[in-house]
């Protein structure tokens, strides 16, 4: 049994059919991509794997534990995070506050939670810098930060991310992409969202393409961005 | 001058009531996007808990207060729970008209089982007068203004410092990604309705001690016009509640000494009007921006 296994799922919004019997496993310690081009059904997905969305078939085991009996806020709890799509700041509040409601569900360890801001601070010094900042004011690429800065404070074992490289300037997104390596060095599963393949199938270890709704490629990593069907199709040739 | 200093006390008594019940509607609206039109009614009922607590249990002011916060608290809760929940994610007219019934329930309810007539409120403190500047004042009014400030105070540190604050403070900016914080909605709005209850049952006491009679429709008037204040000040704004709230106050002490008192409602609803014609987003109301 996987780490993450995700088993026929399919997912239906109205008369669409977002995701029809989606198949995906993620092992401890690797990076899993998943790509595809927009409207493909990553971010349903995601969403279906942290209780956002419901499915109407299919399984989401997540260490053994079945994550579709788990209410959405009780899955952080079981140590899976989602930096949604969008990065879904809390706007009117600042930057250590959108940290400090990630810590919620383990609020009273204070001890531990000292080391654990001052590690991911240590991360993102941009963000070290704009503690009292709202996070409506910061820019895109520190929304993105603060987005995955967010998810690590929650502590979870499996972190998914839906598209951290969106709207940024490729030197940011060389930077996020870097954190996002160190943190899986640092023992965090990562499961990528990403219409980027170029730099996803470059981290990842494994990856699923998906095409409306279906996993039609799976592979390793290195793999895929030879395959000369996803170069056409994703990496520009 | 004496006779000045008389009203501005008057008008802060009536500017902390009038804040104390504003909170609770900014709240909510704040929390779920809801005008509860109960609130004025968890006012009354406050009113009537600290009534029947004090009579039957003869227990003193503090604990009157303490017990009938907490029992409005449980009521607020329970509406919310049994009312307003289960159509969370229906229209927003349908929750409207839910509320006004819950409203109109509440009203009838207290009738038919108490009765509509007035009832005198018991005497929790010996009133007491003294002089102050040439104008008189009473130990009583003191209370209410000190209370009030006091649990506005309070507010302010739960809503900016503690995480539950936090919490109310981030729903209104993403429900969705709450839960993925490991944050359950239905806490939070249980806290935003148990909170903002105990504030309007603090409010029904100093109204019922000061009046000091009350009645099963002690809620309308009073809560129209906190609602008012509420949206004068910036509905969903902590703050615009407070400075809502005291600003109606003002107007309305000041109005009723200048011109016939029959005057004070209509002008409250007036500048109600005047100011969201000038700030649709109330005085301290931010325009609505969406940024992409
Ligand atoms: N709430 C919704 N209601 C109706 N249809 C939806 C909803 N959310 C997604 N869909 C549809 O489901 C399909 C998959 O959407 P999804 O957001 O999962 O795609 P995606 O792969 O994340 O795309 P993108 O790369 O553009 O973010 C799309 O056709 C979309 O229109
Ligand atoms: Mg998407």
């Amino acid at each position: 049994m996987s780490f993450l296994e995700v088993e026929n799922l399919e997912v239906t919004y109205g008369a669409i059919t977002a995701l029809r019997d989606v198949s995906f496993s993620v092992e401890q310690g690797e990076i899993v991509t998943l790509v595809g081009a927009n409207g493909a059904g990553k971010t349903t997905a995601l969403r279906t794997i942290t209780g956002m969305v419901a499915p109407s078939k299919g399984r989401v085991i997540f260490e053994g534990k079945d994550l579709l009996k788990v209410k959405a806020h009780n899955i952080v709890a079981s140590g899976v995070t989602h930096v949604p799509e969008g990065r879904g700041m809390f706007g009117n509040l600042t930057v250590m506050e959108n940290m400090e409601l990630a810590t919620w569900t383990r609020r009273k360890d204070k001890g531990q939670l000292k080391k654990d801001f001052d590690r991911v601070f240590s991360l993102f010094p941009r963000l070290a810098e704009r503690k009292s900042q709202k996070s409506a004011t910061l820019s895109g690429g520190e929304q993105q930060m603060l987005a995955v800065a967010r998810a690590l404070m929650s502590k979870g074992r499996l972190m998914l991310l839906d598209e951290p490289s969106m709207g940024l300037a490729p030197i940011l997104v060389k930077e996020i992409f870097r954190i996002l390596v160190d943190i899986n060095r640092q023992g965090t599963t990562l499961l990528l969202v990403e219409q980027n393949a170029h730099m996803a199938l470059k981290i990842a270890h494994r990856a699923y393409v998906l095409e409306t709704g279906h996993v039609v490629m799976q592979g390793s990593a290195q793999e895929l961005a030879k395959d000369s069907r996803i170069r056409e199709a994703y990496l520009g040739g | 001058m004496s006779y000045f200093i008389q009203q501005l006390l008057n008008a802060l008594q009536l500017g902390s009531i009038y804040a104390l019940i504003a909170l609770g509607y900014t709240m909510v609206y704040g929390v779920l996007g809801l005008i509860n039109f109960a609130h004025g009614d968890i006012f009354m009922a406050g009113a009537f808990f600290g009534f029947f607590i004090a009579v039957m249990l003869k227990l003193s002011l503090v604990p009157t207060l303490l017990l009938a916060m907490f029992l409005a608290a449980v009521l607020g809760i329970a509406i919310e729970r049994v009312a307003y929940r289960p159509l969370r994610k229906a229209p927003r007219m349908s929750l409207i008209i839910t509320a006004l019934g819950v409203s109109l329930f509440l009203e009838n309810f207290t009738r038919a089982t108490l009765g509509g007539q007035q009832r005198s409120f018991p005497k929790l403190l010996n009133v007491q007068e003294f002089a102050l500047g040439g104008a008189t004042v009473t130990n009583l009014q003191i209370l209410i203004i000190v209370v009030s400030l006091v649990l506005m105070l309070l507010l302010r540190y739960v809503v900016q410092k503690t995480m539950i604050g936090k919490a109310m403070r981030a729903v209104s900016d993403n429900k969705e990604v709450l839960a993925l914080m490991g944050i359950s909605l239905d806490t939070v709005v249980m806290a935003t309705f148990g909170i903002g209850s105990a504030l309007a049952a603090t409010a029904g006491i100093l109204v019922g001690m000061a009046y000091p009679v009350i009645d099963p429709y002690m809620g309308i008037a009073v809560g129209w016009k906190a609602f008012i204040a509420a949206v004068l000040g910036g509905i969903g704004l902590i703050d615009g509640a407070l400075v809502g709230g005291f600003i109606l106050g003002f107007v309305e002490i000041f109005a009723a000494a200048l011109l016939p008192s029959t005057y004070r409602d209509g002008i409250a609803f007036a500048i109600l009007i005047i100011v969201l014609l000038l700030k649709p987003t109330g005085l301290l109301g931010r325009p609505v921006v969406k940024k992409v």
